[in-house]
């Protein structure tokens, strides 16, 4: 169906930053409006995915040219998810960001660059143009180039250099593999790729760029081989900033690789072994390296990593239970990664240190605190019957039917590390005895600043830990939810229906 | 650089640019052009502006803050982008007037769409090249 409203979220985006950059100078406007409109933002949000939930799959063609000439915008149920979810976390961040980042990154034009940001996430999720996704790539690699290096600290230009080389190098990649896609298809929709790629005889040369895409795609959302950029720059930038990067942006990666290699290329059983191999890998290699760090944010960072293996094994396992798991951790993660770094934003202004060797006894100063980021913690973890959990389950269910075991026996690694992990941070940082810190004189502590940025700090946490235990105590929604995407992922004849009008007949 | 021939030449180098960068960005919706090269033409008039008789000159000429352009040609971009939906149109529809107008030609949406983008393209360019300018 058509409907030339789901650009709305993009649109608005736009529109937001627009407005901030009149307000340049004056900060307090700023915060004003980022509050505002992050509100409404998720209303649009929430409206478009009430509309594709009554009425299937949405459509709008730029400039009225049809398909395949044109470029397409899709919402389906998955895109919507992802936009809703970029929303939420978007408004989190933003008001999160309100309180915490000092005035002099506001004057570089911190929150103009973080709404283009969100216009480019909500963009990836919503195009339907495999040429259109490499573009809100770009856009949104550029802004966050600048909100990595905003303020300009020395460890953050250090950590900026790894993640703008790996991420250049990824989209050069990306875009070769679609220069090579249209040599071969003559197409660059993704609805008529599906039907195209199909008939190409040369299988060879599709599985090379099948092999590229998940190169360019597995670089951005960190999988095995290319993953140590992640947790060499992720824990330099201001929270609020790690906190959109750790929630969202390696999700874009995961959300085109499951796009792609359900749409495009239906992996074939090399592919999914490689699939199955790299999850692993990137499972192991991310649990290992959280266990050795002591920066609460590298671990996090490491978590990342982790956790992007489960989704993998998802795509890897490829049975539309597995691709249920992984949308569902999909879903959980993002809410949970995001509210983990505003969390430890939130720590830092407390004791003014991450270190969890010398932090400690939040627990006892701090019980609600405490307790409030005990929730994506615990749910990270996957404790029963937080979030995390049903997740794993559906995962593990999909590998035990497909026979995977050696996937299920590192998903279940995996989960233990994790738990591991949590559970030493937990007894670090809040249950072990208080040790005296020195005062540090550069850190505007929690009990320093105004009523307004302390609500500021804390009503996001509680806004998406509460998220968090809606995805894991009213999990059947999600899993209806994750069900019907899974169906619509694995059988995509109503997406190309949508796309390419009733002159296809699919094979 | 302060040399007579480029400074005399700069005074007269400037309107002239303007002039043709407008040009290009109208000539620019079939024809090679259009309002990012409109917009480097026009910023470079005001970078030989600025090389020919200081910074502080080429500031004073135009009054206002060059990054101030930014926000509007985008304004202007995103109302003509959004505009179509207003008549439940797809984002982007080129929508134009009946008759042609003179000299201009042909206007729609489009033209105010690569207007926008000649503002942003100026105030871009000016902006980092005033700021490198002023470092150095």
């Amino acid at each position: 169906m058509n409907n030339p409203y789901i650009v709305l979220p993009v649109i608005f985006q736009l529109f937001t930053s627009v407005l901030l950059m009149f307000f340049w100078y004056r900060v307090n406007a700023q915060r004003l409006i980022t509050i505002i409109c992050s509100i409404i933002s998720v209303g649009i949000a929430i409206w478009l995915f009430k509309e594709v939930y009554q009425n299937g799959i949405l459509t709008m063609q730029a400039g009225e040219w049809q398909a395949p000439f044109g470029i397409t915008f899709v919402a389906d149920l998955f895109s919507t998810t992802m936009v809703l979810l970029t929303a939420i976390s978007g408004m989190a961040v933003g008001i999160f960001s309100t309180g915490s980042i000092r005035n002099a990154r506001l004057k570089f034009g911190y929150f103009p660059i973080l709404n283009f940001l969100l216009m480019g996430l909500h963009g990836a999720f919503l195009t339907g143009d495999i040429f259109n996704l490499y573009v809100w790539f770009e856009i949104i690699i550029i802004a966050s180039f600048v909100l990595i290096t905003i303020g300009g600290e020395k460890a953050q230009i250090e950590g900026a250099i790894k993640y703008v080389t790996m991420n250049l190098l990824a989209s050069a990649i990306f875009l070769t593999a679609i220069a090579i896609l249209y040599g071969l298809a003559g197409s660059l929709n993704m609805a008529d790729l599906s039907i195209q790629v199909a008939e190409i005889e040369n299988r060879g040369l599709v599985n090379v760029v099948a092999i590229l895409f998940l190169v360019g795609f597995g670089i951005k959302s960190a999988i095995f081989p290319l993953y140590f950029w992640l947790p060499a720059s992720y824990h330099t930038p201001p929270p609020a900033i790690s906190a959109v990067f750790g929630g969202l942006l390696t999700k874009v990666g995961v959300y085109a690789l499951l796009r792609i290699f359900t749409l495009i290329f239906i992996p074939d059983e090399f592919l999914g072994n490689l699939l199955v191999v790299l999850a692993c890998m990137t499972i192991l290699s991310g649990g290992l390296g959280a266990i050795l760090q002591v920066n609460m944010r590298k671990i996090f960072s490491y978590l990342i990593v982790c956790h992007i293996g489960f989704m993998l094994a998802g795509l890897g396992i490829y049975t539309e239970l597995a691709i249920m798991g992984a949308i569902f951790y999909l879903i959980h993660d993002i809410i949970v990664k995001t509210n983990l770094f505003l969390a430890s934003g939130l720590i830092f202004k407390l004791k003014g240190t991450l270190n969890i060797e010398k932090l400690g006894g939040i627990y006892k100063k701090y019980p609600k605190f405490s307790l409030l980021i005990a929730i994506p913690l615990f749910s990270l973890a996957g404790i029963p019957p937080l979030s995390g959990f049903w997740a794993k389950v559906f995962l593990i269910e999909g590998g035990y039917k497909a026979n995977e075991w050696m996937l299920i026996g590192f998903i279940i690694l995996g989960s233990f590390l994790t738990l591991w992990v949590i559970a030493k941070l937990w007894a670090e940082v809040f249950w072990k005895d208080a040790v005296a810190l020195p005062k540090k004189i550069n850190v505007k502590y929690f009990h320093e600043l105004k009523p307004f940025k302390r609500w500021a700090m804390v009503i996001p946490i509680i806004l998406l830990a509460v998220t968090s235990l809606y995805i894991g105590l009213a999990a059947e929604h999600i899993i209806l939810l994750s069900k019907q995407i899974a169906a619509e992922l694995m059988n995509p004849s109503a997406y190309l229906d949508a796309v390419l009008g009733a002159k296809t007949e699919t094979p | 650089m302060k040399t007579i021939i480029f400074k005399t030449a700069s005074t007269y180098l400037l309107p002239l640019l303007v002039l043709f960068s407008v040009f290009i960005l109208l000539r620019g919706h079939y024809l090679p052009g259009g309002g990012f090269v409109g917009g480097l033409i026009a910023s470079i008039a005001f970078v030989i502006h600025s090389f020919a008789n200081g910074l502080e000159q080429t500031k004073n000429l135009i009054k206002f803050h060059p990054g101030f352009l930014m926000p509007v040609g985008l304004c202007i971009a995103l109302i003509s982008g959004a505009a179509p939906l207003f008549i439940e149109q797809s984002f982007m529809t080129g929508l134009w007037f009946e008759n042609p107008i003179p000299v201009i030609g042909m206007v729609g949406s489009a033209l105010f769409f690569d207007a926008g983008v000649y503002l942003v393209v100026i105030g871009v360019t000016l902006t980092i090249i005033f700021t490198i300018s002023e470092t150095l």
